[in-house]
C-alpha cells in the first residue's frame, strides 16, 4: 500500500507517467502488431466457427477489462472516500470512459458473433443481459461525475455510485442469470483446466494481455489529461 | 427512535397539505398502464401474459418519477444542514425519508394495482399475488431510488440522471417481483420467488441508509 500511496500526490504521478508512457506505448504497438498476426492469419479457423472464432481474440478481453475496469473505479472510489487521494478522483474520471469503451465493444464484437452463429445480433440471454447493465452503470458513473458545476462533488457522487454497484453486479448477475440463460459456459477459467485448444488459447490469452497494457496506457494518458486540465480549471480561477 | 418517527410524521403532513402531488404520481400509474393495452392491442391472452410485468416497470417508474423531491426541497430550505447537524444519526434520517415516500408511493401503487390488473383480465388469486409482490417489493424502489436521489442531489438535469442511476440498480427487485406473479400464473414456485423479493429488499434496507447518508454529507459540505 504503502507505494500506491506515494503515487497519491498528482505531481508525482505526473513524473512516474512521464517516464513510463512511451515505453509502455511502444509495447502496446508492438504486442498489438504480433497478437492480430496470430489471431488472424496463424491460428486456425474454428471446426464449428470457421473464421467467426477470430471475433472472440478481442470479445472475450473486451468482457474481462470491462468487468476489471470496473471493479478499477471501485477500489479507486474507496480510496477517495478513505484516503481523499486527489489522485484517485481524476483517475477515476478518467478510466470510467475507458471502462464504458471496452464493454462497448465487447457488446458490439457479441452482436457480430452472433448473427452468424446463432441467427441474431442480439438475444435476452443472461451474460449479454448483465453485460448491457455494466454499460448503463458505466454510463450512470460518467454522467454522475460529470453533472455538477463543482467537480470534487461530481467525484465523490460517482464514488459512493461505483462502490454501490460493484456491490450490486453479483445481486445483478445472478438474477438475471435465473431470469434466463442460453449463453455457453464459461470455458476458459473453470475447474479442470481450460477447455480451448492451445492454438487458439495462446493467441487469446496474448490478446488478453495486448488489451490489458491499452488500457493501462490509455488509463495512464487520460490521467495525465485530468491533471493538466485541472491545472487549467485552478490557474484560470485563480487568474 | 422519537426523531425517527418525528421526521416521518413531518414529510407525511408535508404531503398531507399538497396531496396532489401524490395524486400525479397515481395518475401517471394509471394511465402509463393504459397505454399498453392501446398500444399493443386488446386480445385477452397477450394482455394477461404481459400484465405483471407491465403494472411492475409503470410502477418503477411512478416511484422514480416521485423521488427527484424527496431530498431536494430540504437541501434548498436548509433542513438538511440542520439533519446534518443533528445529534442522532443521518442514516436514520435518510430511513426516515424513504420510509415516508414508500407509504405515499410504494403502498398505494401496491393498492391501486390490484385494480388496474382486473382490466388486464386477471385472476383473483393473481391480482392478490400482484398486491403482494409490489408490497414486498417497493420498500426497496424508495431505498435505491432514495440513494439516487441523494447522489445527484444539486446536479444539472438530476431527473434523468436519478432514472439513469437507479434503473439499473432496480432490475433484480423488478425480475422477481414479476417472476413471481408469472410464477404463480404458471404453476411455478410463488413462494420461493416472494422470498428472495423479500431478501432484496431487506439488503437494500440494511445497505442504502448508509450510502444515502454519505451521499447527503457530500452534498451538505
Amino acid at each position: 500500500m504503502a507505494d500506491l500511496h506515494f503515487l497519491a500526490n498528482p505531481a508525482r504521478f505526473r513524473r512516474f507517467s512521464q517516464r513510463v508512457l512511451p515505453s509502455l506505448a511502444f509495447a502496446t504497438v508492438l504486442m498489438l502488431a504480433v497478437g492480430l498476426y496470430m489471431a488472424l492469419i496463424q491460428s486456425p479457423p474454428d471446426y464449428q466457427q470457421g473464421d467467426t472464432v477470430r471475433i472472440m481474440f478481442v470479445h472475450v478481453p473486451s468482457a474481462w477489462l470491462a468487468m476489471a475496469g470496473y471493479a478499477l473505479l471501485a477500489g479507486l472510489g474507496a480510496s477517495l472516500l478513505i484516503w481523499r487521494h486527489p489522485l484517485a478522483a481524476l483517475m477515476a474520471r478518467a478510466s470510467a470512459p475507458v471502462g464504458a469503451g471496452f464493454c462497448a465493444v465487447c457488446l458490439l464484437t457479441g452482436a457480430l458473433w452472433g448473427r452468424p452463429m446463432w441467427g441474431a445480433y442480439w438475444v435476452w440471454d443472461a451474460r449479454l443481459t448483465s453485460m448491457l447493465l455494466l454499460f448503463f452503470l458505466y454510463l450512470g458513473h460518467i454522467a454522475l461525475s460529470r453533472a455538477y458545476d463543482e467537480p470534487e462533488r461530481g467525484d465523490r457522487a460517482a464514488a459512493i455510485l461505483a462502490l454501490v454497484g460493484v456491490i450490486n453486479l453479483p445481486i445483478i448477475k445472478f438474477s438475471v442469470d435465473w431470469w434466463n440463460t442460453l449463453h455457453q459456459p464459461a470455458s476458459v477459467a473453470r475447474l479442470g483446466g481450460p477447455s480451448i485448444h492451445p492454438s487458439i488459447l495462446i493467441p487469446l490469452l496474448w490478446m488478453a494481455a495486448t488489451l490489458f497494457l491499452l488500457f493501462v496506457l490509455l488509463v495512464l494518458l487520460r490521467t495525465d489529461t485530468e491533471i493538466d486540465r485541472r491545472r487549467l480549471e485552478n490557474a484560470e480561477l485563480q487568474a | 427512535m422519537s426523531g425517527f418517527a418525528a421526521l416521518v410524521a413531518r414529510d407525511l403532513r408535508l404531503v398531507w397539505r399538497r396531496p396532489g402531488d401524490v395524486a400525479v404520481v397515481l395518475a401517471f400509474f394509471v394511465v402509463a398502464t393504459t397505454l399498453f393495452p392501446l398500444g399493443i392491442g386488446p386480445e385477452a391472452n397477450v394482455l394477461a401474459r404481459i400484465a405483471a410485468g407491465v403494472l411492475w416497470c409503470a410502477a418503477l417508474f411512478a416511484a422514480l418519477l416521485s423521488l427527484d423531491r424527496l431530498f431536494a426541497a430540504d437541501f434548498e430550505d436548509g433542513t438538511l444542514d440542520l439533519l446534518l447537524l443533528a445529534p442522532w444519526p443521518l442514516e436514520l434520517a435518510a430511513l426516515a425519508k424513504c420510509c415516508a415516500h414508500w407509504i405515499v408511493t410504494g403502498l398505494p401503487l401496491a393498492l391501486l394495482a390490484p385494480f388496474l390488473g382486473v382490466a388486464f383480465g386477471l385472476e383473483p388469486g393473481v391480482l392478490l399475488a400482484l398486491a403482494a409482490t409490489l408490497l414486498v417489493g417497493t420498500p426497496a424502489l424508495s431505498l435505491i431510488g432514495g440513494l439516487a436521489a441523494a447522489l445527484t442531489l444539486g446536479a444539472r438535469k438530476s431527473g434523468a440522471l436519478l432514472a439513469l442511476l437507479a434503473l439499473p440498480l432496480c432490475v433484480p427487485t423488478l425480475i422477481f417481483g414479476s417472476g413471481a406473479v408469472e410464477a404463480l400464473a404458471t404453476g411455478g414456485d410463488f413462494g420461493a420467488h416472494l422470498a428472495v423479493l423479500a431478501a432484496l429488499a431487506l439488503v437494500a434496507l440494511a445497505t442504502t441508509p448508509w450510502a444515502i447518508a454519505a451521499a447527503l454529507r457530500q452534498a451538505g459540505e
